[in-house]
């Protein structure tokens, strides 16, 4: 008796628990809304697996209680009920399945002309790179890293010197533009997570990966480093804003190109060739 | 076999299979150390098994205190985020590889395979005797790595590189991650020869009219298992043997060319992504070394203690190969963020799903052998209900994570520690907790203590569900896991630190707990109540042996011979609710038993 009425309580109470919790997540600001809806219909599906199966186990307990004149029922199979509760199961599992796959192949298919812009990771901070006047990213190779040009740039590559370079933690977007983020690491491995636009991909050192979102809220939000990148990894942090137009191109007018941090310290000469280059285009 | 033609078969009903496989002689120990400490009784090699295991668990659960302590409580017991984060790996693996594998396949394995089977022992008791020291050195090795400079490596369980064996991970620099990779390197040695003994046993040992069909589904569990680790682990040691290449000598298997902290490193080409496929195509079906050896105990608690027969036996047994099979094709769900090829998802988000049929059809079936039966909520059955309900829960929450679109947002948060450790932590504990109620009047002729045993039963049952149910919350919240310092993200709906306060209470509890059940086994073991033969009156080989506790050779002068398979429990015309597996037809001539 007793064991039944607590299982029905772990039962009841972790959905009560999942009724009233507070803790939840927080609104989204990303066009991932179908990420959203599947995870609710997940919800909806296995929830009612879950009471179905505790409820009737504790009923079992209640009901088949051991008795010593009594003896338990002898059936070793019954094929009908076992085929009919594997279809259901099937069913169940292709509905959760076919809106995941949809959902997913939104995601893994980035639309046209999405503005394509690159996040850095590194132990431990962040670095961004918009593509400048030109609109293209220019190339990169890790052997060309030191203190003047901390993204690698190719020096010779004409998209290069216009490129945008924001060497700092916070990042700002613009709302309703959509985004490729192009993920580089240049150390180990990090992940770019904002819970609010639900995506996230991790930075593999030695290749560039991406995903696709569209920020659909303004507001200020927290960046968190979701892949274990070394000691530092709790304190990989920052933020990404999204603006309106006006607030946008204010922050943007501020940031300085490659070309521009390169004469601030002097070193224009290390781009000449991609200067004469650029002027060829 | 050429005399009984199958004719004579059905005629005679007590007739059986004629014996195969020759006797086997017993290397008889001729002095204390042969006897307890290069012991070659398979029996008291799954004890040592299980102590050694038990041991470096401790170590384990002991790391998580001190982790639930800096989470909840930060600066009670001071501590860096090094420190952390080698706490978080060393608990990671010592769990999975240290505890729970060497427990369930080295531990339960030998002692239960050979009496289950009918056998008077593994096959190559020799090398099973020598599989425990191998596995007791990798154990040495991994605890030595807490005393060398910079301590153990804090890379994470999944020890992924470059991360692994670079200067910003604790260990990355130094012996830490050495130690740890020949540590495992080692384990898989010594359980490579644990493993085959197992399978050559199961399959060439069994005692007359003992069919593959007969088994247990304890043993069917453990074997598909140890199969699986037989297949599983190669890709660990190998990945374990490039990454100590990469480390010592400079090669860049894994290695792309990087920059850390300003400095070129001289690796160059090498690719992260392919140490995780070889890791994770040991790591998922790792997962299934776990839980298939919990699934078929659990079905043997359930059916002895309903006092009824496994519903839809043949069902479960493929059900066990089936997941067997198909976990060896699902292992980059754990890598659908991880920058490989993302139209890899379709594939494993549907293979991951199929996998969820054939563990549906576990549960329920265990949940139908509840229906109807003559429930006894003795001890190990209510271990066994607390793991349907936990194992259900985190089996549910796996198609949350499966389902590759959902596991984006969730993937790396607090919602992936709170699944996996309903699902392969706390399910298989509660069913090694229940099996050692079960099988310690085996063991030592005595039962635990029952009061205690009620108590620790409940508090580990709730204590551990309050742990980890409200932790997916934390996760769909956003909270990161692996984080030294859990903030109080700007985000966030809802405060976690009371939540994460909570926890930790429940935790320590939880733990604490368990001491309270060790002296129960220690008490017990001198003072417990006297048990006698067969107390639960169980069908399997293991309770029919003439003595009790079983002597070296478990079966006396003759072998058993097998005549029905381990679940007459409740057959109609029978005197008793139980009819075990070497009673002949001819004994029990009423019995209506339909299979045998
Ligand atoms: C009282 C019991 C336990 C408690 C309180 C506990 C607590 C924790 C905590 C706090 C973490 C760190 C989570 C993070 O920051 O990512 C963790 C990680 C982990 N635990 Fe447990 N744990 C317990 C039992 C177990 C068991 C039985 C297993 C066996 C499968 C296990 C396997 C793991 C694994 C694999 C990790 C991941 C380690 C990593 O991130 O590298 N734990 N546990
Ligand atoms: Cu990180
Ligand atoms: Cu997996």
């Amino acid at each position: 008796m007793i064991v039944a009425i607590l299982v029905i309580l772990v039962t009841l109470g972790s959905v009560a628990f999942h009724m009233w919790s507070p803790w939840w997540w927080s609104e989204i600001a990303s066009n991932w809304v179908g990420m959203d809806d599947t995870i609710i219909l997940t919800f909806w599906i296995t929830g009612a697996v879950f009471v179905a199966i505790g409820l009737f186990m504790a009923y079992c307990i209640w009901k088949y209680k051991y008795n010593k004149d009594k003896r338990a029922d002898y059936e070793p199979e019954n094929s009908k009920l076992e085929w009919a509760l594997t279809i259901i199961t099937t069913i169940g599992v292709i509905a959760l399945l076919a809106p995941g796959l949809i959902v997913w192949k939104n995601f893994v298919t980035v639309p046209k002309g999405a503005y394509e812009i690159e996040v850095v990771g590194q132990q431990w901070y962040w670095m961004y790179r918009l593509p400048g006047k030109d609109g293209v990213l220019g190339t990169t190779d890790i052997k060309n890293i030191n203190d003047d040009n901390p993204f690698g740039l190719n020096t010779d590559d004409p998209h290069s010197v216009d490129d945008i370079l924001i060497d700092a933690d916070d990042l700002h977007i613009l709302k309703d533009q959509t985004l490729k983020l192009n993920l580089r690491a240049l150390d180990v491995l990090h992940d770019f997570y904002v819970p609010q636009f639900r995506a996230k991909m991790d930075m593999v050192p030695g290749m560039i990966t991406y995903y696709w979102f569209t920020p659909i809220k303004t507001g200020t939000f927290e960046i968190l480093c979701a892949e274990y990148c070394g000691t530092g990894h709790y304190s990989m942090l920052g933020y990404v804003i999204v603006d309106e137009e006006e607030d946008y191109n204010e922050w943007l007018s501020e940031q300085m190109t490659f070309e521009e941090t390169l004469a601030s310290n002097g070193k224009s000469d290390l781009i000449k060739i991609a200067l004469n280059k650029k002027n060829d285009l | 076999m050429a005399a009984d033609s199958y004719d004579d078969v059905a005629k005679n009903k007590d007739s059986i299979p004629s014996l195969e496989v020759p006797p086997q002689d017993l290397y008889h120990a001729k002095s204390w150390w042969t006897k307890y400490i290069f012991c070659q009784d398979a029996k008291v090699i799954g004890i040592q098994y299980a102590l050694t295991a038990v041991a470096i668990g401790m170590v384990g659960l002991v790391s998580s205190w001190l982790m639930r302590m800096q989470i909840a409580f930060p600066g009670v017991i001071p501590m860096e985020a090094g420190a952390y984060y080698q706490l978080v790996t060393m608990h990671g693996m010592i769990m999975v590889v240290y505890l729970l594998t060497a427990l369930f396949l080295g531990g339960f394995g030998n002692f239960l395979i050979p009496l289950m089977v009918g056998a008077r022992d593994m096959v190559f008791p020799y090398v099973n005797m020598v599989s425990f020291w191998v596995f007791f050195l990798a154990v040495i090795i991994l605890a030595a790595s807490y005393f060398v400079p910079g301590g153990p490596t804090g890379a994470g369980w999944t020890l992924y590189p470059p991360q692994a064996i670079t200067s910003g991970t604790p260990g990355g620099d130094g012996l830490g991650i050495v130690l740890m990779l020949v540590s495992l390197a080692v384990f898989v040695i010594g359980f490579t020869m644990g493993g085959l003994n197992y399978v050559i046993t199961i399959l060439q040992a069994r005692t007359r009219g003992m069919t593959l069909m007969r088994l247990p589904l304890t043993v069917w569990g453990i074997f598909t298992a140890t199969v699986l680790a037989l297949f599983a682990f190669p890709a660990l040691f190998v990945a374990g043997i490039m990454m100590t290449l990469d480390n010592m000598l400079g090669t860049s298997f894994f290695m792309p060319a990087i920059v850390e902290f300003g400095e070129r490193l001289t690796y160059d080409g090498g690719s992260p992504i392919l140490f995780q496929h070889l890791f994770w195509f040991f790591g998922h079906p790792e997962v299934y070394i776990v839980a298939l050896p919990a699934f078929g105990i659990v079905s043997d608690l359930i059916s002895v203690h309903a006092r009824k027969n496994i519903f839809g036996y043949r069902m479960m047994v493929w059900a066990i190969v089936v997941i067997g099979a198909l976990s060896f094709i699902v292992w980059a769900h754990h890598m659908y963020v991880a920058g490989m090829n993302p139209w890899f998802g379709f594939f494993f988000a549907t293979t991951t799903l199929i996998i969820a049929v054939p563990t549906a059809i576990k549960v329920y079936n265990w949940v139908l052998t509840l229906w109807r039966g003559n429930i006894k909520l003795t001890i190990p059955m209510l271990f066994a209900i607390a793991f349907i309900i936990t194992f259900v829960n985190g089996g549910l929450t796996g198609l949350f994570l499966g389902n590759v679109a959902v596991d984006v947002p969730l993937s790396d948060t607090y919602f992936v520690v709170a699944h996996f450790h309903m699902v392969m932590g706390i399910a298989p504990v509660l069913v090694i907790l229940g099996s050692i109620y079960h099988w310690f009047p085996l063991i030592t002729g005595r039962f635990l203590n029952e009061r205690l045993g009620r108590i620790h039963f409940w508090v580990t049952f709730i204590g551990s569900y309050s742990i980890y149910f409200p932790m997916h919350y934390l996760g769909f919240m956003g909270v990161t896991r692996r984080y030294f310092e859990v903030f109080e993200g700007d985000n966030f709906t809802y405060s976690i630190i009371g939540i994460n306060q909570f926890i930790t209470v429940a935790a320590l509890i939880t733990g604490a707990v368990q001491f309270l059940f060790f002296y129960n086994i220690i008490v017990s073991s001198k003072f417990g109540k006297k048990a006698g033969k067969n107390p639960w009156k169980a069908c399997s080989l293991e309770w029919q042996t003439p003595d009790v506790p079983p002597t070296h050779g478990n079966f006396g002068k003759d072998l058993p011979v097998v005549y029905r398979w381990a679940y007459d429990y409740s057959v109609p015309g029978a005197d008793k609710d139980y009819i075990t597996q070497d009673t002949p037809p001819s004994a029990v001539a009423n019995a209506k038993a339909e299979q045998t």
